[in-house]
């Protein structure tokens, strides 16, 4: 194959530092699937990278329609990178559907590789089209590559087994194949992956090699472009050992480890909701980790028996998305009330009700803090990046198992689907914290809700000879359990509950600011805009404007020391994908400072030019 | 462990908690029996625990020497499942009512039913809401008079035998608050069940509900209007023991006692249970009662244990090396 005689050889090679591709097509496109071979790949030639997975919430929306639309930008690079990139240097439109809502976000002079074989009369009507986009001056200021793939594809699988339909479906290969020739990357990776996702049906990995190879021959003899690219490996990331990884994956391996550091079984009670349910698919290939999954009837019956394991001497966990925690939430006063450790992972998306389910949004945090009846205090964690989830996840499994607290761990959509290079932590690094069961009678006798240091009250699991004891959601009395409807029993205990949670402050690092330690505006992250936030503030450095940013990692309770440093800037400007809760409970604890709300609810993160132009605005008054 | 040495009596069953029902009760019958046949059981009070949801019945497990946890409303199954996949060497219990088990946990009832989940069931039926006070539940009769249904109840009712057996349940059976010898061995019968056990006990509230089952329960006429379903024994009744029950087809009959059929709690269907379950319906028939169905089936957390024991052997024990350093890695 052509591969060998080193295609391309004629063409200069131009160096990129970097570059943002998006693939589009129609759902059924594979265009996830090429999306994530090309990341992989990327990741492997050791390019820092950051992906955007954006597809509709149906499986199948009518074809070849705007709403159909299924999008992959994928930004990678030889320097540092925090996010997918505002907008692509390279779009490639499957159909007229996937160009037209794609085209506005293009860089201009951008590049676009346009299927044609998909620009009949009817695929423009499916598209709502009265004119082809692609005569009609919509493409003018853009390099435009016109490519049959269709034909091409058929062309290059005559004579496979295949229907002429399955012959089609293997045209994302052909587009990925391009894009492979085009950036110089090799085809080993994904030849390999479809070697063992076809396993079962070799003639499929054959066929979509075939195409993936017709598509990289394609660059080199037809002629398509004037040269080809290359984007160096990234020598800026700190040295250690990578892993390419999704938040969802990320939480999953975090938690299984969280629980092997607290000498733990971990048990996950789950119900299927996007974008959630891979933790629980995750989850269920760690059998030989001893995690036991439960799919539940539905998020109740998966938190409560999430919390019956806890009872039992397991590490409950229960996995969710927005109107799960909704219904998750009267047991999860239980679990503030029987004091047991218990992790609600909410992989947040756009809402109200069913809202935008394949979209992010960060609009659970007031009901993460707050949405409880009565006083129900609940920590509350936030991961900012895919690779973070690791780190967050053994944090809430530390702060769950030392407080005998329930605890909600807070990711998005973003985060869960997208992908970042993760440097391995080192095994000797990852700390073990086991978690002691009561063994037997104390002396001085056992007494259910006694206090240690941390207020958290000791963890006795039935089979314990000698510790029989009920627990339930009734008040109880202080120290014995037993129910008690005492009027300031019930207030010492509500203030109990409340001051361990408060007190969890103790063991939480006061944030670093990035920046100066003082100036003129601290941009207040949490979650997943701290790619967005890092990369505005590299570039308004680089203007020389006075800014910092500062990201929380405890959401609540806030870490101690924020006041001082909060204090040292004109005004905190607070972006987050909600109407502005962050900055509400900053206004509420911290009254004292210049809180400036920049909400975006448009089920989409943050651009790092919005929050440029914001900052600069807020500058300029 | 001393409790090991010397057997175990009623009394150890008790715990230091106030019992709080209302006098007369139904309730103070059951916990009674129930504490009756633990202490026959042989299991170590530390290898138990009640599990229940809200309601009257549900502040059981307080008054029980065991483990206990009294959960949220209708939520006991999804708890207790939890405890005991976590947990399977525990001897699990659940304490629920009409309403906690058959309406706010109606669904979580279903699924522990159908997953077979080695637990003990006991539904305390009253045909009432006690606990708020007297409004009707899922199982009262049409036309009941209550503080919600003034000109009397229009929904149709659940029949908790007929629900369980729908859902695939592996034991199923009924007992009578106040027919002691009678709860205490369907009690052990459903101790010695491997699998969900479901007992449907009739009980009396004396304050919201009072007499609700009087027409067949009472002694003095509980043997001409019950029939106790016994597995392998004629389905005989009567004070006398003269009259039996006959199956033809789907239509069950009053015939001589010399005519009853055998009763068989394990046939492959549950059909037979089923159309028994269904007498309920004809105030001429006497009511069922004992053991409906009795068939042995997989037991959820055994398989679940099985599935991580297969997978250990298999793929070894993980370590957080194999969860970290898998996969395609590069090194800078």
């Amino acid at each position: 194959m052509s591969q060998s005689k080193n295609p391309g050889s004629e063409l200069p090679l131009q160096q990129q530092e970097e570059v943002v591709i998006r693939f589009a097509g129609d759902s059924g496109d594979g265009m996830q699937i090429t999306g994530n071979q090309f990341t992989h790949t990327s990741a492997l030639l050791g390019n820092d990278l950051a992906t955007f997975p954006d597809y509709p919430a149906e499986i199948r929306a009518p074809a070849g329609t705007r709403p159909g639309v299924s999008g992959f930008q994928v930004r990678f690079g030889s320097s540092d990178i925090h996010t997918p990139g505002d907008q692509p240097d390279v779009l490639v439109a499957m159909n007229p559907a996937a160009l037209i809502v794609n085209i506005r976000d293009l860089k201009t002079g951008g590049l676009v590789i346009v299927n044609t074989g998909q620009f009949t009369e009817s695929d423009l009507k499916k598209a709502n089209l009265a004119k082809n986009p692609l005569t009609d001056g919509t493409l003018s200021g853009y390099r435009v590559i016109e490519l049959d793939i269709n034909k091409r594809v058929s062309e290059a699988l005559k004579g496979t087994p295949l229907s002429s339909k399955e012959v089609q479906r293997c045209k994302n290969f052909y587009t990925l194949g391009l894009m492979y020739w085009l950036y110089s990357r090799p085809l080993e990776t994904t030849m390999k992956w479809l070697d063992e996702k076809f396993a079962k049906r070799p003639e499929l990995a054959e066929a979509n090699k075939l195409a993936m190879q017709a598509g990289f021959n394609a660059g080199d003899i037809q002629e398509l472009f004037q040269g080809r690219y290359e984007v160096q490996r990234c020598d800026e990331l700190p040295k250690g050992t990578y892993r390419n990884i999704m938040g969802n994956e990320a939480v999953s391996i975090g938690l299984v480890v969280g629980a092997k550091l607290a000498d733990l079984q971990l048990f996950l009670g789950s119900y299927p909701i996007t974008p959630a349910s891979g933790i629980l698919e995750q989850l269920s290939t760690y059998k030989n980790h001893g995690v036991i999954t439960f799919q539940a009837e539905d998020e109740i019956a998966a938190i409560c028996a999430a919390l019956g394991s806890a009872y039992a001497g397991c590490l409950g966990l229960t996995s969710t998305s927005g109107p799960g925690m909704a219904l998750k939430g009267e047991a999860m006063g239980l679990a503030v009330s029987v004091e047991l450790p218990l992790v609600i992972v909410d992989i947040q998306r756009g809402g109200p009700s069913t809202g935008l389910p394949t979209k992010t949004e960060q609009a659970d945090l007031l009901q993460a803090i707050f949405g409880r009846n009565s006083e129900a205090p609940i920590p509350v964690i936030a991961a900012s990046s895919p690779a973070d989830c690791f780190d967050v996840a053994i944090e809430a499994v530390r702060i769950a198992t030392q407080y005998m607290t329930p605890i909600i761990l807070l990711s998005d959509g973003y985060i869960a689907n997208g992908a970042e290079p993760w440097r391995l932590p080192k095994l000797e690094d990852l700390k073990p914290f086991p978690k002691p069961f009561l063994k037997g009678v104390p002396e001085g006798g056992f007494l259910p809700y006694a206090r240690d240091a941390y207020l958290a009250r000791p963890w006795a699991k039935p089979g314990t000879p000698g510790l029989e004891h009920r627990v339930g959601g009734l008040e109880k009395a202080h120290l014995t359990g037993n129910i008690n409807y005492e009027p300031e029993n019930h207030e010492f205990m509500v203030r109990m509950r409340q001051n361990k949670v408060m007190g969890i402050r103790e063991t939480i690092p006061t944030p670093n600011v990035f920046g100066d330690s003082t100036g003129e505006i601290l941009i207040v992250g949490w979650g997943s805009t701290r790619g967005a936030i890092t990369s505005a503030v590299e570039k308004l450095h680089a203007k020389g404007k006075k800014v910092s940013s500062l990201h929380l990692t405890h959401v609540w309770p806030l870490p101690k020391g924020l006041d001082k440093i909060f204090g040292c800037f004109r005004s905190i400007l607070v972006p987050e994908m909600n109407l502005g809760q962050m900055a509400r409970v900053l206004r509420s604890e911290y009254p004292e400072q210049n809180i400036i709300s920049y909400p975006k609810v448009q089920g989409l993160p943050f651009r790092t030019s919005e929050l440029v132009s914001k900052v600069e605005s807020l500058l300029a008054k | 462990m001393a409790e090991a040495q010397a057997p175990l009596t009623k009394k150890d069953f008790k715990s230091d908690q106030e019992v709080r029902w209302c006098p007369g009760c139904g309730d103070y019958a059951i916990l009674n029996s129930v504490q009756g046949i633990m202490a026959s059981l042989g299991v170590p009070r530390h290898q138990i625990c009640f599990v229940s949801g809200i309601g009257c019945s549900s502040r059981f497990p307080y008054y029980m020497n065991t483990y206990g946890f009294h959960s949220i409303h209708g939520r006991a199954p999804a708890i207790a499942t939890g405890i005991k996949t976590a947990n399977p060497e525990l001897s699990v219990w659940l304490v629920t009512g009409d309403g906690d088990g058959l309406s706010i946990g109606g669904n979580h009832m279903a699924h522990i039913l159908r997953r077979n989940v080695d637990i003990k069931v006991l539904l305390f039926n009253n045909e009432i809401y006690g606990l708020t006070k007297g409004q009707y539940s899922p199982t009262s009769p049409v036309g009941l008079k209550t503080k919600s249904t003034p000109m009397g109840s229009v929904d149709r009712p659940f029949d908790p035998i007929s629900f369980a057996l729908g859902c695939g349940a592996t034991f199923v059976a009924r007992t009578i608050d106040s027919h002691l010898k009678h709860m205490e061995q369907t009690l052990l019968a459903a101790a010695h069940h491997k699998g969900t056990a479901f007992v449907e006990i009739y009980q009396n509230c004396v304050i919201f509900n009072d007499g609700a089952f009087q027409g067949f329960s009472d002694k003095a006429v509980r043997d001409d209007k019950t029939i106790d379903l016994q597995p392998g024994k004629p389905m005989v009744f009567g004070k006398d023991g003269s009259k039996g029950i006959q199956i033809e087809g789907w239509e069950p009959k009053v015939v001589v006692a010399a005519e009853a059929a055998t009763w068989k709690s394990d046939t492959h269907s549950p059909g037979p249970a089923f159309v028994m379950s269904q007498l309920d319906l004809d105030p001429a028939m006497p009511r069922p009662i004992g053991i409906f169905r009795d068939v042995k089936a997989p037991v959820f957390e055994e398989a679940v244990h099985e599935q991580l024991r297969a997978a250990k052997a298999k793929r070894g024990a993980g370590t957080i090396k194999d969860l970290v350093y898998t996969g395609e890695t590069w090194t800078v």
